[in-house]
């Protein structure tokens, strides 16, 4: 059996809860586990220490991990990394680093991995948009990357040392300016819960009322590419889809959007999908868990009340 | 390649390296709006039709108008059959100069695929490349920064806007918000959708691509370590709950409660 290593993921500067889904896949991928923090400050490694199925902490130390630059993080990361097989976040940021990572060590990569068999030997991965799952074989090490929300978490009842090792890369990108987002609100890339509205909402206007659940929620709000196309205020970034984002957050939420193959193919693998849409025949109700066949003027302040009332 | 943004145009035709040497990768995958069929144990295209990468169209674009601000030349790179000769002839009706498709119908692993896609690039003297966030079929996105890689380049990926000025400055999605990046050349840029707005092919471009040529070359790609085992259709999902009437959103949420355990 492999080796393995764990590319821990960060989220605002810790280290992110997807991690411990990660060292559970490294786990039925190989063993022996060694678990790689990419850090400025090594304190946040110490988080780490309490996740169970790992034997060894490396707290990779280095400025370069201040901002994202694939080049030098894949070096700064390999450069501390023993042999075997790695294991990363299927975000985007991620995906990008595990590309860099494998070419460095002259291996393949395989993203987006939401099945790993019993022996650890097959791989499964979405193809064509979710439309279909293939399954690979590796014949030696590899880069694997995990889609969040699949393996159970690994727990927090192990204990292991954190080791820190300085280590750098040479940066090749500079980073001008960040541009906050304007609202608080998260990405629908970065959220577990996420409410969409299409171009049934009429107006763009209307999302308000889809923020307002989203408030409620702590859920990022997002879009068809009809209302991303049609309306300036709703931009791209809110675009799910084909020629948007691909999500995979607990719950979905879809708001007059009539279920377009392409839209499917970016949430499609949503754990729970609930639609709300005039027309019953809409062919989002063909994938939603919860089918409610309304107009969104009428449905949301009922919903909206609902979820206040249980979440108290 | 042009490193000095005040050049006049003039100037930049008589002095010929400082013309940018861009090349952009384009795939052909089946339509997005296509339904996947399974016979045996693998993805059947025969009867689908293909198109060129969605994200693809983005780099296109952007290539395009790399050398309409810097003068150059952009040359579209496919690997794949005969078939994928119809995507480079549709980016060649854009504007691309030099078409050529590496050979190879079948599966690589990424290892393969880019060590001969780096290869091209390496042989190819070029200076940046331009290629979609993922291809619509494996939706990996490893080509790009793979191939940075092991050019020793620097990568860029998922890009939204760009502009062409001391090397390149770009716009990429980061925690948070967007980071404004500054890119020195020689570099990959893997482009999302953003702001861009794609050209359209003109009646004189399609013309001038019918007539165009294919470089067509031969790849003998490393031996594959990551192999197929199968392709399946996604489990059917167990039909939901529809529910008639707005009244029933009360009891989506209590579902979401105690059913689903979400909120
Ligand atoms: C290459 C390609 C890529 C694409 N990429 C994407 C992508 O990334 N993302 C994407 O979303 N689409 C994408 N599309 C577009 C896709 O095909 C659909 O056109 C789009 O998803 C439709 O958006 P919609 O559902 O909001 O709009 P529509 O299809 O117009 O549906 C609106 C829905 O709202 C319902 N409705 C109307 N009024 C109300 C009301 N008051 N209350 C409740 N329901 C109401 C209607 O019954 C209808 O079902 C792509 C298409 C192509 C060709």
């Amino acid at each position: 059996m492999s080796d393995t290593i764990v590319i821990a993921e960060l989220s605002k500067g810790k280290i992110s809860a997807i991690t411990n889904e990660l060292v559970t896949a490294a786990n039925q991928l190989g063993s022996n586990c060694t678990l790689v923090v990419p850090c400025n400050d090594s304190a946040i490694a110490n988080d780490a220490s309490s996740i169970s199925g790992v034997s060894k902490i490396i707290a990779a130390k280095s400025g370069v991990f201040s901002n994202y630059d694939a080049a030098s993080w894949a070096e700064a990361l390999d450069a501390v990394s023993p042999s075997g097989i790695i294991v990363t976040s299927a975000s985007t940021q991620s995906k990008d680093l595990a590309a860099r990572l494998a070419a460095r060590r002259t291996i393949s990569v395989v993203q987006d991995v939401v099945e790993i068999s019993n022996d650890g030997t097959v791989l499964t991965s979405p193809v064509y948009s979710g439309k279909a799952l293939q399954s690979v074989k590796l014949s030696s090490d590899a880069v694997v990357s995990v889609r969040a929300n699949v393996f159970s978490p690994a727990d927090n009842s192990g204990s292991s040392e954190v080791q820190v090792i300085d280590t750098s890369g040479n940066v090749t990108t500079a980073l001008k300016e960040m541009v906050q987002r304007a609202s608080e609100r998260l990405d629908v890339s970065e959220a577990n819960i996420i409410i969409s509205g299409g171009r049934g909402m009429g107006n763009p206007g209307n999302f308000s009322h889809l923020e307002e659940i989203a408030d409620k929620l702590g859920a990022a709000v997002g879009a068809s590419r009809a209302a991303v196309d049609t309306w300036d205020e709703i931009p791209h970034s809110m675009q799910v889809g084909q020629t948007g984002k691909t999500v995979n957050p607990n719950l979905y939420i879809a708001v007059g959007i009539s279920g377009a193959i392409q839209h499917l193919a970016g949430m499609r693998s949503s754990k729970y999908i609930v639609a709300i849409n005039k027309d019953a025949d809409a062919p989002i109700f063909q994938h939603a868990d919860y089918g409610i066949v309304a107009t969104w003027e009428e449905a949301l302040p009922i919903l909206s009340s609902s979820l206040s009332n249980l979440l108290g | 390649m042009n490193t000095n943004v005040h050049q006049s145009n003039s100037l930049r035709l008589l002095v010929g390296d400082t013309m940018v040497n861009i090349a952009v990768l384009v795939k052909q995958v089946p339509d997005s709006n296509s339904k996947i069929q399974i016979t045996g144990d693998r993805v059947d295209l025969s009867s689908v039709k293909m198109d060129i990468s969605p994200y693809d169209e983005f780099a296109v674009e952007n290539a395009l108008q790399h050398k309409d601000s810097s003068g150059g030349t952009v040359t579209a790179i496919t690997l794949g059959g005969s078939g994928a000769d119809k995507v480079l002839k549709g980016v060649k009706a854009l504007g691309v100069d030099n078409i050529v498709r590496l050979d190879y119908d079948g599966f690589m692993d990424s290892n393969g695929l880019q060590s001969v896609l780096a290869s091209e690039i390496s042989s190819g003297g070029y200076d940046v490349v331009y290629c979609g966030k993922s291809a619509a079929d494996t939706g990996a996105g490893s080509t790009g920064p793979g191939i940075a890689e092991r050019l020793g380049w620097c990568s860029v990926s998922n890009i939204i806007d760009i502009k062409f000025e001391n090397g390149l400055t770009v716009t990429s999605p980061a925690e948070g918000g967007n980071a404004i990046i500054s890119v020195n050349l020689p570099a990959v840029v893997s482009c999302d959708k953003g702001a861009t707005k794609v050209r359209k092919s003109n009646v004189k471009g399609i013309m001038m691509a019918k007539k165009a040529q294919v470089e067509v070359k031969s790849v003998s790609p490393p031996a594959a370590s990551v192999t197929i085992v199968s392709q399946v259709m996604p489990p059917a999902k167990p039909a939901g709950k529809k529910f008639e009437g707005a009244a029933s959103a009360e009891t989506v949420a209590q579902l979401l409660r105690d059913e689903a355990n979400i909120i």
